[in-house]
């Protein structure tokens, strides 16, 4: 069968101009020029945050001791290529001293803070992104070139392709929403970026959409074990990215990642984080956020009412939820494997990458040979309470009025730093953010196909659970297209409903006759894995070779009740 | 701030001159002056010339007002205190003075519903949590305020203007909200307990209504003791089940405001449920009760409404069809009671694991 060509609108992608004129103006390149000044601030502010969160001599030595007990049982568990060498001499010498200082219980030295100033300035350096222009310039380069180049070569097929420019990168992947508000707003104040997180190529195509868009590069909290990984470590740490481990759970740790973060975004540096915290393994939009870095938000926007002068307004921070969209997912069949696995335990997963940099490339050769386009949904941007903001900036109530966002941290007529208020905060605006996921999130004719196909065969089998389904025999699995056809017809129906109701979005592709959106769905679900998540069998019905696969695809689609209408 | 004599601080509102809002403006007036809302001008008066309402004498620093708006601007913290029917009205009256910077506890028992276009409760046969809210929920989306706490708890209107020892929750996501009730309501007859559960808060105190209006049916048909009993305790595990099904947890009903406003209510003549119920067992009809109280009995919606939701989320719910079927259809007290007697048993406590 030869692929059809679903008509998709004619992409508008069109070429943005840069916002700032020169890197010397970007809120990240200021960062790091003052590198050094900035981690000492770092160190400084976390070291006095802990200091306030244990008082006492006893308790900070108390907490020291945990926090070297769990780095020497990391470094004796789960060491990574990018831990720094000197590690265990280090956390050797901290333990001994904390002995020391243990045993002189009367000793007011104060020496158990200068230990704490020293783990913590450790850590601010560790967590530090190094944002170098020359090496951003050339990473940009050097991805934009091949890219394109790729692009052709695939798309026209003919060796010598390889030198045109007949399609670019703006081609293959689609940007849609509220782009304009976000270059607007990126001029009046800070932005932070949260999209959804499902594949670790999220970082790269993110890095590329805010360059497209003509932003100022964004620091950005990236995975440590991603720097295992030697062609993403070059990226990130030229696109300003910070280091976030986390297999570091300790308290010092935790309160310098969140001052770096913090502070960071006071200064106005444009930022992005994940606020997944993982990648979805389930292949679902993320339900629950880590609310660590997206606390920081809301109270770099404190602290910036807090210093602001009387009477003038601080610099606001405007959270700009981001949904990624994609027809496959390079690392599908691990997720979800994860994720079958604990489903029901909440023991903690180690990271595993087992795509190097040779696999990723060859994923990216595949990716621009093929039709497998990717879309980037920017959505409305919201103050730190979660409010809309119109396009100077201005928060809005419900009903459109105008809110000033400073009266949330007003208690009594003044501002006041009350850490319980602002966690529930926290967990308000992430769950505003999720809600503009699920509205923002634009579906694919493979999310439909995966979601019906898998839905009919869990009706098929009311009696069995999850497990029960997922063991069943994958050549016992067949659907009439009559029926499938049906149920995706109806599917579709109450999407383009949602949509009018403004709970979610879907591609231009997904309009049209039914029978073509189901073969371009078919066609694209989860297109490059060794066993396809859905096929059509040589009778026209509808096949999988991998239920587990499917049901990641299908997971897509989950949250909006759209299991009813099957 | 924690001076016992009313400060220059700004003064605290009250919205609502009942029953409860009356005894809650006395008890906040200990502390603070306060500014009273009443709708109706001869309230005003009353309270501005006699110094009484509805049986409380009103403390001189009680000021009654007629405006929101001013409400709102001389007030960072405000208690509305009206019947669940008027309470999303009153609220999109009072929202374009609200700011994020007001904290608002409510002492409402009762639902809020919004239905479909052309349905009304008589029409409705199921309700799910989209359709059914509490004032709190109320509160969030009719306003740009979310600083927002609720009072429940055994708080006889009554018994609190004859200063008897009681106690009240303050259920609030923020402590500050539960530090401000406390430090406001407080004194040395009135103890104040905090909570973090809103929801299940606000549910145990809208629920146990229903069970109020039961026990005054009991009691109207001159049962004792035992019965009541009987009551109470399956009273609360059937409020567990609902309260669960629209999402609170066990623990808020085994506090103040589930078993503790549960048991007074349940034995007080002085509750106007437990008077519907009472008068239903002697024989009038729920017309004829309903035209002769002067303020709303909470609890005959919200048997309506509880009904509803738990045949949406496949809830048992003895005790409150049956009810529904005495207040609604013509189902005699007595039949109600032999129904429920003959109902197949289930285990004593099932809802603690």
């Amino acid at each position: 069968m030869p692929p059809v060509e679903v008509l998709e609108k004619k992409n508008k992608n069109k070429k943005y101009k840069p916002i700032l004129d020169g890197i010397p103006d970007w809120p990240v390149y200021r960062l790091s020029r003052n590198r050094k000044e900035f981690i000492e601030e770092v160190a400084h502010k976390a070291y006095e945050r802990i200091l306030q969160l244990r008082p006492q001599r006893k308790q900070l030595l108390d907490e020291l001791q945990t926090t070297v007990y769990r780095e020497q049982q990391r470094m004796k568990r789960n060491r990574w290529r990018v831990d720094p060498r000197d590690e265990p001499r280090f956390w050797a010498s901290v333990k001994e001293q904390i002995n020391i200082l243990s045993a002189r219980s009367d000793d007011d030295s104060g020496a158990e803070k200068e230990l704490l100033k020293q783990i913590v300035y450790r850590y601010a350096n560790e967590i530090a992104g190094n944002f170098k222009p020359s090496s951003y310039k050339l990473a940009r380069e050097i991805t934009t070139f091949w890219f394109n180049r790729l692009l052709n070569a695939a798309r026209v097929k003919k060796f010598g392709a390889i030198f045109r420019s007949q399609y670019t990168l703006r081609d293959k992947i689609q940007i849609v929403g509220k782009v304009k508000m976000l270059r607007r707003l990126a001029r009046r104040g800070t932005i932070v970026m949260v999209p959804t997180h499902f594949s670790n190529l999220d970082s790269v195509l993110i890095g590329w959409v805010i360059h497209a868009l003509g932003l100022p590069a964004f620091i950005y909290g990236a995975g440590l074990n991603l720097f295992n990984i030697k062609i993403f470590a070059y990226f990130m740490n030229s696109l300003g990215a910070y280091k976030v481990d986390r297999r570091k759970k300790n308290l010092p740790y935790l309160e310098t990642l969140k001052t770096y973060s913090t502070l960071a975004i006071q200064k106005g540096a444009h930022s992005l984080f994940f606020p997944g915290g993982t990648r979805s393994r389930s292949g679902a939009i993320e339900k629950s956020l880590k609310l660590g870095l997206l606390s920081s938000c809301i109270e770099a926007q404190r602290n910036l009412y807090l210093e602001a002068e009387p009477g003038t307004e601080p610099r606001k921070i405007f959270v700009v939820p981001v949904t990624l969209n994609y027809h496959f997912v390079l690392e599908a069949p691990d997720l979800i494997e994860d994720y079958l696995s604990v489903k029901g335990q909440d023991r903690y997963l180690p990271e595993q990458d087992k795509y190097g940099s040779f696999q990723l490339i060859r994923f990216l050769i595949k990716f621009f040979s093929k039709g497998s386009d990717i879309s980037v949904s920017i959505g409305r941007a919201l103050d730190v309470m979660g409010n809309y903001v119109d396009d100077d900036g201005n928060s809005l109530d419900l009903q459109g009025r105008p809110i000033h966002t400073r009266d949330y941290f007003v208690s009594n007529g003044q501002i006041t730093i009350d850490k319980q208020r602002e966690d529930e905060y926290t967990r308000m605006l992430g769950q505003r953010i999720v809600a503009e996921y699920h509205r923002i999130n634009r579906v694919f004719a493979s999310h439909l196909v995966a979601f019906v196909a898998f839905e009919l065969w869990q009706k098929k089998h009311p009696k069995l659970d999850l497990f029960g389904l997922l063991k069943l025999p994958e050549e016992d699995l067949v659907l009439e297209y009559a029926e499938f056809r049906k149920a995706c017809k109806r599917v579709r129906k109450h999407i383009y409903r949602l949509k009018e109701e403004g709970k979610i979005n879907h591609a231009t592709h997904l309009k049209g006759k039914i029978d073509l959106v189901i073969r371009h769905g078919m066609e694209n679900v989860g297109i490059f894995h060794l066993k396809r998540p859905l096929l059509f069998n040589k009778d026209g019905n509808i096949i999988t070779q991998d239920l587990s696969l499917l049901f990641y695809y299908h997971n897509r689609l989950t949250g909006y009740d759209l299991e009813k209408t099957i | 701030m924690t001076s016992k004599k009313p400060s220059n601080e700004k003064p605290v509102g009250v919205i609502g001159a009942g029953n409860f809002g009356s005894a809650v403006s006395n008890l906040l007036a200990v502390h603070r002056n306060v500014l009273l809302y009443a709708r109706d001008e001869k309230t005003i008066d009353r309270i501005l010339n006699k110094r009484e309402n509805r049986g409380h004498r009103m403390k001189k620093n009680i000021t009654p007002v007629n405006d929101l708006a001013l409400l709102a601007r001389e007030c960072d913290i405000i208690f509305p205190i009206v019947p669940s029917a008027h309470f999303r009205s009153m609220m999109r009256k009072l929202s374009p003075h609200l700011h994020p910077y007001h904290i608002l506890i409510h002492g409402t028992k009762g639902f809020d519903i919004s239905l479909p276009k052309g349905q009304s409760l008589e029409t409705i046969h199921r309700l799910n949590r989209q359709q059914v809210k509490t004032m709190s929920e109320v509160i969030r989306e009719e306003s740009v305020v979310v600083r927002v706490g609720c009072l429940a708890g055994p708080n006889l209107s009554k018994e609190l203007a004859a200063k008897h020892p009681a106690a009240t929750v303050v259920a609030s996501h923020f402590n500050e909200v539960i530090s401000i009730g406390k430090r406001l309501l407080r004194n040395d007859r009135f103890q104040v307990y905090g909570n973090n559960d809103l929801v299940g808060v606000e549910l145990a105190g809208v629920l146990k209504n229903i069970i109020a209006i039961a026990s005054g049916a009991l009691t109207g048909m001159g049962y004792g003791e035992n019965a009541r009993g009987l009551l109470i305790s399956r009273g609360i595990v059937e409020m567990i089940y609902l309260g669960r099904a629209l999402g609170g947890n066990t623990k808020a009903f085994l506090g103040l405001a589930g078993v503790g406003d549960l048991v007074t209510t349940c034995s007080s003549a002085l509750s106007r449920n437990f008077q519907v119920g009472y008068r239903l067992a002697q024989g009038q009809t729920l017309t004829q009760i309903l035209e002769s109280m002067d303020e709303v009995a909470e609890g005959v919606n919200t048997v309506r409404i509880a009904r509803k939701c738990a045949d949406y989320y496949g809830v048992r719910a003895p005790i409150t069809t049956t009810l529904y079927k005495v207040l609604f259809e013509d189902l005699t007290v007595k039949q109600a009671l032999q129904y429920l007697m003959r109902y197949p048993l289930n285990v004593d406590i099932d809802f603690i694991d």
